[in-house]
This record gives C-alpha cells, sequence and structure tokens, in this order.
C-alpha cells in the first residue's frame, strides 16, 4: 500500500484557497474547450437529423448545396420514376420536387437583416421528413402565397409569427403555421407552395429533389443508375450524408478555433498547476523527509504528488464542465458559410465530450505536477528532515 | 545480551564548497540489545549524523555498520527503506507529524506499508495510543495537541511496528519541562518494559540521566562512556 489518497486530498483541502484559485483557472480552459465541442456536437446533431437516413437528395453533379444546385422538369421525371424510388398509398412517388432559395429578413433584436433558407415544397415534401411537425396554425394551402416557418425563424425574425406578411419576390406571404422540426436545419427554414414560389421567383428548374426509396439497400443501384444515365447532370447523396456534409466547413472552422484558444490557455493553466504544485513541494519538504525516512520511497512519494495534480486538475474539471453544461440552455446561431443562411443550434453534452473535457482537464493536472513530483521525490531525506 | 548495533572504523564527511568537511573519523563502537543511550557532545559535532547513519537514512563514506546483525551499509536504497519501515522508529525534535492526518492516521501511517489488514492496523493503533495515554484524543488533528501530546503521538508511531531500535534526536528539546518529563518517562518505560533498544542525541544533562550509558562525542570523536 502506498501514501492514502486521504492524505493527498486533504493537502488540497488544507491549501484551499490556492486550490481554488488554480482550479478556477483550469476550470476556465476546461469551459473553453468544452464549449467548443458543445458546438460541433450541436451543429453535427442538428445537420444530420435534418436528413432522414431512407431518403435520398438529387442535386445538380458538383454542388455542395441546395442554393447551388438545379435540376429541371425532364430530369425530375425521370428520377421521379426510377423503380426504386417508394409510391406512397394513392399511387403517388415518394418524391419532392423543391426549391430552395434564399432572402432577407430582418432579425428581432438588432434590426440587421440576415440570409434565410426559403424552400418550396408541397405536402409529400412534409410527409418525407417525419421529424417535422406542425406545432402552431396549419399547413399552407396547396396554390396559394402561404407560408409556415420554423421555431427558430419564428422566435428570431421579424413578422414571422402566425398572421404576419412578410413581402418578397414582389409578393406578400402569409404566415399560418409554426413547425417544429425536432431541432434540425429545418428549423431555420421557411417552406411555402413550390409552384408558387417557383413562378414569384421567375425559376423553371427545382433546386433539388428529395426521394424515400423502396429499400435504403437500392441505393447504391439507384447512385450507379443516376450516375450513368446520359440524360441526367444529376447525382444522389442520402440525405443524411448531404447535409450533414454541409456542415463541414463551419465545424472545422469551429474545431480549429476553438483548439486553438484551448491549446494557449491551458499552456497558461498548466503553468499556473506547475507552480501551485511547486510550493506545495516547497511547504512539504520536512514533512516528505519524514515519509522518507518511514520507509515510503521515491516512486510512493512522486505517485502522490502527481495524483495530488491530478486531483487539482479533475477539480478544475468538474467545474469547468458544469459550468459548461448550463450552455445546454442557450442556443446559438450563426451563419453556414457553404449556404450563406442562418443557422441555429444548440450546444449538446454528449458523455465522450464529458469523458473527453474530464481526461483534458487530467491531462493538464499530471503534466503541470509532473516536474514538482519529480523534485519531490527526488529530495535527499536527511537534508529533507533538516528544512525545518 | 548481545551488540545491536555494531559500529567498526566508521567515517562520515560533508563536502561544502569543494571543500571535504569530516564529520566523523574512524568511530569504533556497539550498543547492546536493550540499552538506553544518551549521545552528548557540543553542536557539530556530528551526534545528529551518526543517528542518521545509524538509522539508514545517510551513508557512511567508510566502516561496517551492522544493525540487528544486518550490513546495512551494503544495502540498496529500496531494501534500505524496507529496512527503516520494519526495523527503525524515528523520534524528532519537531514531531514530525503529517498535519492533515488526525493523531490516529499518524500512528497509522507506517502500518500501511505492512500487510496487515485493517482490522490488525486498528487493533495495534489502539494499543499503542493506550500505551502513551492518548485514547480520547485519537481523532485530534496535530494542530489541536500541545507539544507534548504531539511527541507522544510521534512515540506511538515510532513503535507502531514493533521496531529493533528506538532513534531520537533531541526528542525534548522542543519540549517545556513537564511535557519533556513526560516523554522522557514514556520512553524509559518503553525500555524497561518491553526491552525497546533506544539511542537519544540530547543536549539537556537531566534527559542524559534517564539513559543506562551516556556517550560523548566530540569533533566526530566519542570520548568517553559514562554509566
Ligand atoms: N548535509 C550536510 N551538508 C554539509 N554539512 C553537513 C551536513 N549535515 C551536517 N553537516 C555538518 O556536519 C557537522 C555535524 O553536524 P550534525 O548535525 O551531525 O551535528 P550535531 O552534533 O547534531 O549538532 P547539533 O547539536 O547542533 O544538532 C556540522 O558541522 C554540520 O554543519
Ligand atoms: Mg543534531
Amino acid at each position: 500500500m502506498s501514501i492514502p489518497l486521504s492524505y493527498i486530498a486533504r493537502n488540497l483541502w488544507t491549501r484551499r484557497l490556492t486550490t481554488a484559485l488554480t482550479a478556477g483557472g483550469l476550470a476556465l480552459v476546461v469551459y473553453v474547450f468544452a464549449t467548443v465541442l458543445m458546438l460541433d456536437a450541436g451543429l453535427k446533431r442538428t445537420l444530420v437529423t435534418t436528413g432522414e437516413y431512407d431518403n435520398v437528395v438529387a442535386i445538380r453533379k458538383g454542388a455542395e448545396t441546395e442554393i447551388q444546385s438545379g435540376i429541371n422538369r425532364d430530369q425530375a421525371s425521370i428520377i421521379e420514376m426510377h423503380g426504386a424510388v417508394a409510391g406512397g398509398a394513392n399511387g403517388e412517388r415518394m418524391a419532392s420536387k423543391e426549391t430552395v432559395v434564399l432572402i432577407s429578413l430582418i432579425r428581432r433584436g438588432d434590426h440587421k437583416p440576415s440570409n434565410v433558407i426559403i424552400r418550396g415544397t408541397a405536402v409529400i415534401g412534409l410527409a418525407l421528413r417525419p421529424q417535422v411537425k406542425l406545432a402552431e396554425g396549419r399547413m399552407f394551402r396547396a396554390g396559394s402565397t402561404e407560408i409556415i416557418v420554423g421555431s427558430n425563424i419564428a422566435s428570431r425574425f421579424e413578422g414571422t409569427r402566425i398572421g404576419g406578411r412578410l413581402r418578397f419576390a414582389q409578393r406578400d406571404w402569409t404566415v399560418v403555421g409554426i413547425f417544429d422540426a425536432g431541432g434540425s436545419g429545418f428549423d431555420s427554414e421557411i417552406w411555402g407552395d413550390v409552384d408558387q414560389l417557383m413562378q414569384s421567383f421567375r425559376r423553371t428548374a427545382y433546386s433539388t429533389m428529395v426521394v424515400r426509396l423502396v429499400d435504403a439497400g437500392l441505393y447504391d443501384r439507384f447512385r450507379a443508375d443516376i450516375d450513368t444515365d446520359p440524360r441526367l447532370t444529376n447525382e444522389v447523396k442520402r440525405e443524411q450524408v448531404f447535409y450533414s456534409d454541409q456542415s463541414r466547413a463551419l465545424s472545422t472552422f469551429i474545431t480549429i478555433l476553438g483548439m486553438t484558444l484551448s491549446i494557449i490557455f491551458s499552456i497558461g493553466a498548466t503553468i499556473g498547476a506547475m507552480i501551485t504544485m511547486y510550493a506545495s513541494v516547497a511547504s512539504r519538504v520536512a514533512e516528505i523527509g519524514t515519509l522518507r525516512a518511514l520507509g515510503f520511497k521515491r516512486g510512493s512519494i512522486l505517485w502522490a504528488f502527481l495524483a495530488e495534480a491530478l486531483l487539482l486538475g479533475l477539480a478544475g474539471g468538474v467545474i469547468g464542465l458544469a459550468l459548461a453544461s448550463l450552455m445546454q440552455f442557450a442556443s446559438f446561431s450563426t451563419v453556414n458559410f457553404q449556404t450563406f443562411a442562418d443557422l441555429s443550434f444548440r450546444f449538446v453534452l454528449t458523455p465522450a465530450i464529458g469523458l473527453k473535457t474530464l481526461a483534458f482537464s487530467a491531462v493538464m493536472g499530471v503534466i503541470g505536477g509532473f516536474l514538482p513530483a519529480v523534485r519531490a521525490a527526488r529530495l535527499n531525506i536527511v537534508d529533507a528532515l533538516r528544512a525545518i | 545480551m548481545h551488540s545491536i548495533v555494531e559500529i567498526g572504523n566508521l567515517s562520515k564527511s560533508y563536502r561544502r564548497g569543494g571543500q571535504i568537511v569530516p564529520v566523523l573519523e574512524d568511530l569504533t563502537f556497539d550498543i547492546m540489545a536493550g540499552d538506553f543511550i544518551a549521545l552528548m557532545g557540543p553542536s557539530g559535532s556530528g551526534k545528529s549524523t551518526l543517528l542518521n547513519l545509524i538509522a539508514g537514512i545517510d551513508k557512511p563514506d567508510h566502516g561496517t555498520l551492522r544493525v540487528g546483525g544486518i550490513d546495512i551499509t551494503a544495502l540498496s536504497e529500496s531494501e534500505l527503506a524496507d529496512w527503516r519501515a520494519r526495523n527503525v522508529g524515528f523520534i524528532f525534535q519537531f514531531y514530525n507529524l503529517m498535519p492533515v492526518l488526525t493523531a490516529y492516521e499518524n500512528i497509522e501511517l507506517p502500518l500501511l506499508l505492512t500487510r496487515l489488514s485493517g482490522s490488525e492496523r486498528r487493533e495495534h493503533v489502539e494499543t499503542a495510543l493506550a500505551m502513551v495515554g492518548l485514547t480520547d484524543r485519537m481523532a485530534h488533528y496535530p494542530s489541536e495537541l500541545s507539544g507534548g501530546q504531539q511527541q507522544r503521538v510521534a512515540i506511538a508511531r515510532a513503535i507502531i511496528t514493533d521496531p529493533t531500535i528506538l532513534v531520537a534526536d533531541e526528542p525534548t528539546g522542543d519540549l517545556d519541562r513537564v511535557s519533556a518529563e513526560d516523554v522522557l518517562t514514556l520512553m524509559a518505560r518503553l525500555n524497561a518494559e518491553l526491552g525497546k533498544t533506544i539511542i537519544m542525541v540530547t543536549h539537556d544533562q537531566h534527559a542524559a540521566q534517564k539513559a543506562h550509558h551516556i556517550r560523548q562525542l566530540d569533533k566526530g570523536v566519542l570520548l568517553s562512556s559514562a554509566a
């Protein structure tokens, strides 16, 4: 058996002011680190849940976003009639031909304009996205200038409450419903009738198409057929992959920025832990000499101080994580670099993020404690005992 | 009676600023098992150094040093640590208790290096606490005890592993008269009743009177031995 944990923990408690200040420094870094991971996880979750596993998106070859994509009417019919596309109960095809346009709306708080995606779709478009549910009001009527708005739009932009009127494409549009898309990217969109929208925006081609396959296993064949059909200039992607690909640039940006900040801050916090641990060793030289005289070995001393530093790091980690977990109640909105549209998402704390964060804090503690622990372990017994 | 500490031609010097300062020179003497000896001498005469060598926390330059029949100069650092844990009880001038541990936990500390179970450790600690008369103080931290009480806790810690020798470096040096008397009486009892071999460094003539023998050290040389 070696030096008991109670000895280690109580030494931290005895110097609780220093411990708290050092742990506070570590906690700030941990907070930044965890928040960035949570932001990234939230972004990914939002865009992944935007896609349904069985759904497939058809776009123009090479288009990265729906805005850049185009599918003309002939192409749309060919894709729609492919044997792999499921049929509905009333003989209709499970395919939604959609148009996607960016419009500018005025934000509620600061009255500044921001880009919003408006999607022309139909009843089938809702059927293909079971996560989208009407929360208030009603569905837009086909062939009308009625629109429904996602929950993030309703809370963040002017004129988007039920009964509100928005003017774009030289027409007035009436909000008749608010839908909840379960935290997915659709929550940041406005939906209306596809034919009305195409007319108003003077479009002749659709932007994209979403189809449900008879069986998800048919995907590879379906893709190959679309790819090789000489009449088509389109490609298909699983809906989930398509939307999560759209988050890649933003996700990379958030991750790099966040990790750079975390690393720079962590150097400071680690040095703080090191100074604290050096002080801890210096104030206990005679104690170390005594432990050694009693028969505890260098290894036990090394371990005791490393464990103390580890506990210090974990204390910072727990505090930082607790602070970061409060961010789950906040949401964040930013412009998606790839679509240029405003996108809202939540900070998501997953068990994996919790573990990573605690590991990060433990590593900072141990690195900070390493040199002081080595110094403690290398003390000469007689010299240490004379240091009273 | 047999010798428990055998010292032959022992020398020790320290290096200070490139200069070699001899501290102990060619020391030869034995300590009998069950003896209680007082090491006296002027400051800087090498008393603590000699005690540290016998206790196995310092290494001599030359000479032989056997304790309980074992040549401790031949042990590796790690073997020496194990040997100390089993064979040496330390009593320090400033008690050297762990401030964050209670009296009970301080006394138990050396037992953490043994294979004793938790309940066996408890039994040992309770016996030792009773012996030093501090059973009612076992949950107290050192800062809540008087100097004399702290030194009694330290003595309990020193005897808890039933060591071969007890080494005490000015155990009463920091105590008032009454507490010092208590501690000395306790040490004399450990010697008389439990047969503990005690080597005590002291400046105090009165303290030295409690010992069976007094050894005078001057400038690293043993002067005389008086009963
Ligand atoms: N680690 C060391 N490095 C250098 N010199 C030392 C060291 N330890 C002891 N000395 C020197 O060795 C000599 C003897 O020291 P020691 O501590 O053994 O004396 P002492 O008899 O115990 O004195 P005191 O009664 O003051 O405690 C002193 O001159 C001291 O300065
Ligand atoms: Mg001394």
